[in-house]
């Protein structure tokens, strides 16, 4: 297929949108584009847009599955994927008009300033993602390989270490402590508190702390903790475990910021479109183009479009705001870029929608509540006055790592036997059973001991022990 | 700012099937998911008559990737179209994940089903059944197998048969002869790979013979032969039927129907067509002899009978029957009785079962059939490889 645009085409346009995205204030990190057809940009949504990822069945998987939507025409391809690396990559297909190759090459900019700027990705050493996943691909390869190890049992780890992976550190600009300082803390903590008058109270009695438990606090980063107290583990099956904890530590801050990201890159794409002048005939595909990709879905919630919205708000109103709104929140004390830019650095999607998300908005765009019964969704709560705040807490439930259960490892010699003791944190939200089954079994194998879940399961306090092959579930008292 | 743009190479489009060996180990997961769910899948679909395109949903369990989350009580957060929207109005499917605009950052919702096409499902089934006892006659016509082995090495070839090895060792030596060859001096420059270099491996068919073979498929179609039964019956020899046309090439089919009277029928006849009566099971057998030396001479086929019945013979004709039992089985390669009894059917009058316990040829095996979870271990206990033959007896 010939396509309707030539390289120079792409690079002019380019320096056009790079011009306006300076002007803007935008600071993204160089960018590179890759041409692709189809078929590549399948495989590369499949590996997360990476030029080199280990091999694992469930890739496969995925690709098979994205195959089949796309070809029975059920999903399209997205116009475009970026990386977050430095030089950030970003892939054009092929066989887009070249409307639609500047509407993504704005948007791609949005996103990579996204990633340059946002405290989640701080702690994410960009300028080595490549070679990082390069390596990981490199050592998984070179177990395979290995005629002691060998796929079967590469693979066994792998899947158990897939199924663990997110139970991990969420927010990961918070340094985390070490063994020492939280053993310091615990014995700080420990001590009563001052008291002026300690000549006349009584003292109170002062409870020594275990500090030789393990962990000294619960534990969340479950794959190193396993890696770092499993002694019947070798190095090539630590080594994997960390292997796939570095790749989820990757994607947790892309995972928290989903909202954010996409809202912020439509935002600028659409600033800079409107700004560089486009001839009518590019022009009005643009304008079809972005009302496919920012259009809502009915039932369902468009990152694209919920993000975008609240941006735009938070334009509105620190530029020009309502009488009203200014008697609410007081005077504006920044102009509108500098909000705007101050919001994409510090936030990200559940604080984005706590502090932006309007009883206004929440209206506009006609969100709702709903519970699953069977097959179905059915609307619990509208928005009116009375629930949009339940709706506005659900969705905040529902964004970034809020939909990954929090569980803790709590003592790794549970029962003096080094059986592992994990909790749940219930917010309300019970486990599937089903699927806490088999991971459990995952961390049964990894662990090599029993293991056991402490959960609620219908307002029931109850333990989940995962013993030799099979699961026991109690009820505690 | 600088920004760098790497244009499309068709090259590496078609060099770029980075996903291929994954989707192969995918594939496998899910072919040995489905051997283990055999039996269930053959008693939850009915295959009976269906065309080799169908698609079949098989439960996978051995492919879900599983890990902690929550699960139906959760409530979630949609957005409204234009309309006005009311508590309890239902709209759309359950949870679902958007189809992903990034990819790689969400777990999604994992199938529970996979889909693949009877034909497929047929291969994997049979992968380790053959007729057994198959025995050395005059005749061969049969195909077994074909075979594609590898035989030596050519110059030209496709892609996918090159030899890697032997090709940069033919670069290497023709690098070592043309640096003898010009002693002034290439030395030391590139050596680039040339067409001449390039090895293939050449393959070739094989197709191994084996002697004739006839499969008569005998079933009772009389009128205590209720819809269940005639169900269990039907897909039983509808498995057999596909067993046949899948591993073997040049296998003659006999159908016979029979209730008082026997009568050979069509396939189409025997799959779909209903009938009614009392029950000479003899008349079966008769059919089937009378066929036998009419056409299928056993000394030069090889030959298999199956009989499906629910056991409720006429009782005068049951000498009858013994005698033709006894002399099928004689001259069968192996003559296979399957009873279908369902369970809590009730009494029945007689089971041929026990009657038939006074046949003492090797060769001759009953099963019974009691639910549809039964069709699939007997039809393996038919025919499986290594079944030992007491040859003494």
């Amino acid at each position: 297929m010939a396509a309707a645009f030539t390289i120079e085409d792409l690079q002019e346009w380019n320096l056009r949108i790079t011009d306006l995205v300076q002007k803007f204030g935008l600071d993204p990190y160089p960018q590179e584009f890759e041409i692709c057809d189809h078929e590549q940009m399948l495989s590369y949504m499949v590996y997360s847009g990476m030029p080199s990822h280990y091999s694992h069945w469930s890739y496969g998987k995925a690709y098979e599955k994205l195959k089949t939507l796309y070809d029975y025409g059920l999903s399209g391809l997205p116009y475009e994927m970026v990386i977050n690396s430095n030089p950030s990559i970003a892939y054009l297909m092929r066989d887009n008009t070249l409307a639609l190759q500047v509407l993504t090459m704005a948007h791609v900019y949005g996103h990579n300033d996204f990633f340059k700027n946002n405290f989640t990705f701080s702690t994410i050493r960009s300028e080595f993602t490549i070679e990082t996943f390069k390596a990981h691909a490199n050592r998984v390869r070179h177990y395979v390989e290995d005629p002691s190890i060998g796929l079967e049992k590469v693979e066994r780890i792998l899947d158990a270490a897939h199924a663990l992976s997110l139970q991990c550190r969420r927010n990961l600009s918070i340094r985390k402590q070490t063994e020492e300082e939280q053993k310091e803390a615990k014995l700080r903590d420990s001590k009563p508190p001052d008291d002026p008058f300690q000549s006349v109270h009584r003292r109170k009695e002062w409870v020594s702390p275990d500090l030789a438990k393990i962990p000294v606090e619960p534990e969340e980063d479950i794959l190193l903790f396993i890696r770092d107290h499993n002694p019947q583990l070798a190095e090539w099956e630590k080594d994997l475990l960390t292997i796939v904890h570095e790749q989820a530590r990757y994607f947790i801050p892309q995972i928290e910021t989903k909202i954010m990201n996409e809202g912020w890159a439509s935002f600028w794409h659409k600033r800079i479109l409107e700004a560089l002048d486009l001839p009518q005939s590019l022009k009005i595909e643009f304008l079809i183009r972005h009302t496919q990709v920012l259009s809502p879905i009915p039932g369902g919630l468009n990152p694209y479009h919920v993000g975008m919205k609240v941006w735009e708000d938070i334009e509105r109103r620190w530029s020009k705001p309502d009488p009203e709104e200014e008697k609410e929140y007081g005077p504006k004390k920044k102009n509108a870029r500098e909000k705007l830019f101050e919001v994409r650095e510090v936030e990200r999607d559940s604080s984005f929608l706590r502090r932006y998300l309007t009883e206004g908005l929440i209206r506009e765009l006609n969100l709702f509540e709903y519970k699953s019964r069977g097959n179905e969704k059915v609307i619990s709560r509208v928005a009116d006055e009375d629930s949009w705040q339940a709706i506005k807490n659900t969705l905040i439930q529902n964004v970034g790592t809020g939909t990954i259960p929090v569980i803790e490892i709590e003592d790794a010699d549970y029962g003096n036997a080094r059986c592992l003791y994990l909790k749940h944190s219930h917010d309300g939200r019970d486990l599937q059973l089903e699927y806490a089954e088999k991971t459990l079994q995952y961390l049964r194998q990894l662990w090599a001991r029993e293991v056991t879940l402490e959960t609620i399961i219908n307002d029931k306090k109850s333990v989940l022990a995962f013993a030799d092959d099979k699961l026991t579930i109690k009820p505690v008292h | 700012m600088e920004t760098i743009f790497r244009p499309y190479h068709p090259a590496s489009g078609q060099r770029s099937d980075r996903s291929a060996g994954d989707r192969l180990r995918h594939r496998q997961k899910v072919r040995e998911a489905i051997r283990n769910n055999i039996a269930d899948i053959i008693a939850e679909e009915s295959i009976i008559g269906k065309d080799n395109n169908r698609i079949v949903k098989v439960p996978i369990r051995g492919v879900k990737e599983y890990r902690f989350v929550y699960g139906e009580n959760v409530p979630g957060v949609g957005q409204g179209g234009d309309g006005e929207l009311q508590p309890g109005q239902t709209v759309g499917k359950g949870k679902e994940g958007a189809q992903g605009h990034q990819a790689g950052d969400q777990a999604g919702v994992d199938y529970y089903e996979t889909e693949v096409s009877l034909d497929e499902l047929v291969e994997v089934m049979f992968e380790d059944l053959e007729l057994p006892d198959l025995d050395r006659k005059n005749l061969r016509q049969m195909e077994v197998e074909r075979q594609f082995r590898h035989k030596g090495f050519r110059k030209k070839g496709i892609r996918v048969r090159l030899d890697k090895k032997r090709t940069a060792r033919s670069r290497v030596k023709r690098k070592k002869a043309s640096q003898r060859a010009d002693v002034a001096g290439l030395h030391g420059e590139r050596f680039p790979f040339h067409k001449d270099d390039l090895r293939y491996h050449h393959t070739v068919t094989e197709t191994r013979r084996e002697s004739n073979a006839v499969v008569l498929c005998i079933m009772d179609t009389s009128g205590s032969m209720d819809t269940m039964k005639k169900y269990l019956a039907r897909s039983f020899f509808f498995l057999l039927y596909r067993f046949l046309c899948t591993r073997y090439e040049n296998v003659e089919i006999v159908f016979i129907a029979h209730h008082t009277e026997a009568q050979e029928v069509t396939e189409e006849e025997f799959f779909h067509k209903g009938e009614s009566g009392g029950t000479f099971i003899s008349s079966g057998y008769n059919k089937a002899l009378e066929i036998i030396y009419e056409r299928y001479h056993p000394g030069l086929w090889n030959v298999y009978s199956f009989h499906c019945s629910d056991g409720d013979n006429f009782e005068s004709d049951n000498p009858a029957a013994l005698k033709a039992a006894t002399e099928l089985a004689r001259i069968s390669n192996l003559f296979g009785y399957g009873e279908i009894k369902p369970l809590g059917a009730g009494y029945y009058g007689s089971s041929m079962i026990q009657f038939f316990s006074q046949i003492q040829e090797p060769n001759f095996q009953t099963v019974q059939i009691q639910r549809k979870e039964d069709i699939w271990p007997s039809f393996k206990t038919f025919l499986t490889k290594d079944r030992v033959r007491d040859d003494a007896a």
